[in-house]
């Protein structure tokens, strides 16, 4: 959404415009609840979530400044309600650093894949390369398997990791907008969302044969 | 310009997500496209690294949104009485 049309919306909903709360609504909704789902764990407590979100939102309207976009703004909301709920299901462990290596001791992968620094020539080098994906049928990966696999690897990710790939690889929210809606720094941005697509493609990797 | 270092394997792995964010140096990233141009492992890799990527774009095809947007016209008409009668 470009600027201007985001004025237009504000100034609609200021004005009493139903139909451009609706046309808002529309434009966000899928993405709100599954962002909510994906970071509490529970597609109904979800839904509670994101109705808080736009009662919090119309609410806090008189207030927007416009020093972020709309729906960066109505991300970061929902994700501050997105985190309570979670912390109270009993998932966030509250601000651990988890670009620190404690408690995430997988590595992106895993080090007997390569050659020991002994081995001259080969050494740091694949004892066995990754295989070729190219060569599978297309089904495989579009399959409901590989669906839930890819659900239940980005679900048992520490907060933080699961956070950034929720927002950058299943919803395509852009690095900087990401780093905006999460409050983390672009270099934090980067070694979080490395650590969760190694480990999907790990999952992907295992289920598919090394 | 810096010296271009070719990685070893081990090391591309961690600078694939760099490499794809295009946040890579210029000197790692010549070192990269160089060891890439000489290791099918990698360039097998870095396709995987690419096809997650995808495949879990994906998951955004599914919502389980079923929030009435009849309750939600509520809270809208709600705001505006509230903020009216204020």
């Amino acid at each position: 959404m470009v600027r201007e049309e985001e004025s237009q919306i504000i100034s609609a909903l200021r004005a009493g415009d139903e139909a451009a709360f609706m046309r808002l609504v529309e434009s966000y909704q899928g993405s709100l609840v599954r962002v909510a789902a994906m970071i509490i764990g529970d597609a109904e407590v979800a839904q509670e979530v994101v109705q808080e979100t736009w009662i919090a939102v119309l609410k806090a309207l008189p207030t927007f400044e416009g020093r972020s976009s709309l729906k960066t703004w109505i991300f970061t909301i929902l994700m501050n309600r997105a985190r309570t709920a979670a912390r109270r299901e009993g998932r966030y462990v509250g601000l651990v650093l988890e670009t620190d290596e404690s408690g995430d001791d997988q590595h992106t992968v895993a080090s007997d894949r390569f050659h020991p620094a002994h081995t001259g020539v080969e050494a740091h080098g694949w004892v066995t390369p990754p295989r070729s994906w190219e060569e599978m049928p297309e089904q495989v990966f579009l399959s409901g398997e590989v669906r839930r696999l890819i659900h239940s690897t980005i679900d048992a990710l520490p907060q933080q990791q699961r956070e950034v790939i929720t927002l950058r690889d299943v919803e395509g929210v852009g690095a900087e907008e990401a780093c905006n809606i999460l409050g983390v720094s672009e270099s934090n941005q980067r070694v979080l969302l490395h650590r969760a697509r190694s480990k999907v493609r790990r999952a992907l990797e295992a289920y598919l044969g090394e | 310009m810096d010296e271009v270092r070719m990685p070893t394997c081990e090391e591309m792995v961690e600078f694939v997500t760099d490499y794809l964010e295009g946040t890579l140096p210029e000197a790692d990233r010549l070192g990269f496209e160089a060891h890439l141009r000489l290791c099918v492992g990698c360039q097998h890799y870095l396709d995987q690294m690419r096809r997650t990527v995808t495949v879990t774009g994906a998951l955004a095809d599914e919502t389980q949104d079923a929030i009435s947007r009849e309750a939600l016209l509520m809270v809208y008409r709600a705001w505006l009485k509230e903020r009216d009668s204020s």
